[in-house]
């Protein structure tokens, strides 16, 4: 409060200084989707092993199947947003040049969606049969 | 002021590094989690290739089943089954010392020598039964 001769604004002196107060939520998230992912991936490792040599009918037709889909789907979901949470901490930890970490964060979020919106689109496909 | 210009910045003590640190068994499966998360990150694109196979048709099927059995293939299959399963075994290690238990000298390199040792059994198994009882892949 003693800046008070300054013209610039409070924002303006603190911003990108300190806290952004949202590391918790970044942190809780990579917690939840972690726990989620222990069951789904026990559940994806027995559904891949299951598939193993068998030929594309079978597959489609198993991938296809509710539970299988749903498990696939739940799986992918909760995959890209934790891979999406934690590449972005590794890149916050390695690149710190502004260009350099902005480029690689947005192409975190572009490759995180363009993979996820492909996995699902693959497994609805296989589920509705078009 | 006066001290920066006596003392050049480059001999100012820096915080220490990681080769400052004698390697410990703690920080090595640290660094592993951690590159096993990021293979996992491009390993998704596998995942998504055989998904969109799959629904693509029987001939891109076949395109991948025959890069999977081939030497790369395979090679690339193990390593990313083992980094799963060692990137989940992690994470469950790291959800336990969060409630802040096994963080004691002997619980945590129980903990982390049991990731290691049961990321690579585990992966062992599951390729045995893969091979000898799912019959593999043709």
């Amino acid at each position: 409060m003693t800046e008070r001769k300054s013209i610039r604004t409070p924002l303006a002196r603190v911003r990108h200084l300190g806290a952004a107060h949202n590391g918790t939520g970044h942190f809780w998230h990579q917690r939840l989707t972690s726990v989620a992912l222990v069951p789904l991936t026990i559940a994806v490792i027995i559904i891949v092993v299951g598939l193993l040599g068998r030929n594309h009918a079978a597959v489609v037709q198993i991938l296809g199947s509710s539970p299988v889909a749903i498990v696939m789907l739940l799986f992918i979901l909760t995959s890209v947003y934790h891979m999406w949470l934690g590449m972005q901490v590794i890149i916050e930890d390695y690149v710190h040049d502004e260009l350099p970490k902005f480029a690689t964060l947005l192409a975190n979020t572009f490759f995180c969606c363009a993979v996820g919106l492909a996995a699902v689109f693959a497994i609805l496909k296989l589920s509705f049969g078009v | 002021m006066v001290e920066a210009k006596t003392s050049p910045l480059k001999d100012r003590p820096l915080s220490p590094h990681l080769q400052i640190y004698r390697p410990t068994m703690t920080m090595m499966m640290s660094i592993v989690h951690r590159v096993t998360g990021g293979a996992l990150f491009f390993g998704m694109l596998l995942l998504v290739w055989w998904l969109t196979a799959a629904a693509s048709g029987p001939n891109a099927y076949a395109t991948v089943q025959w890069f999977m059995q081939t030497l790369v293939g395979r090679l690339i299959l193990f390593g990313y089954t083992w980094a799963l399963i060692h990137h989940m075994l992690g994470g469950i290690r790291h959800l336990i010392w969060d409630t802040g238990t096994g963080l004691d000298p002997v619980g945590r390199e129980w903990l982390t020598v049991a990731t290691l040792v049961g990321s690579i059994g585990f992966t062992i198994v599951l390729w045995f039964v893969g091979y000898l009882v799912m019959g593999g892949m043709r």
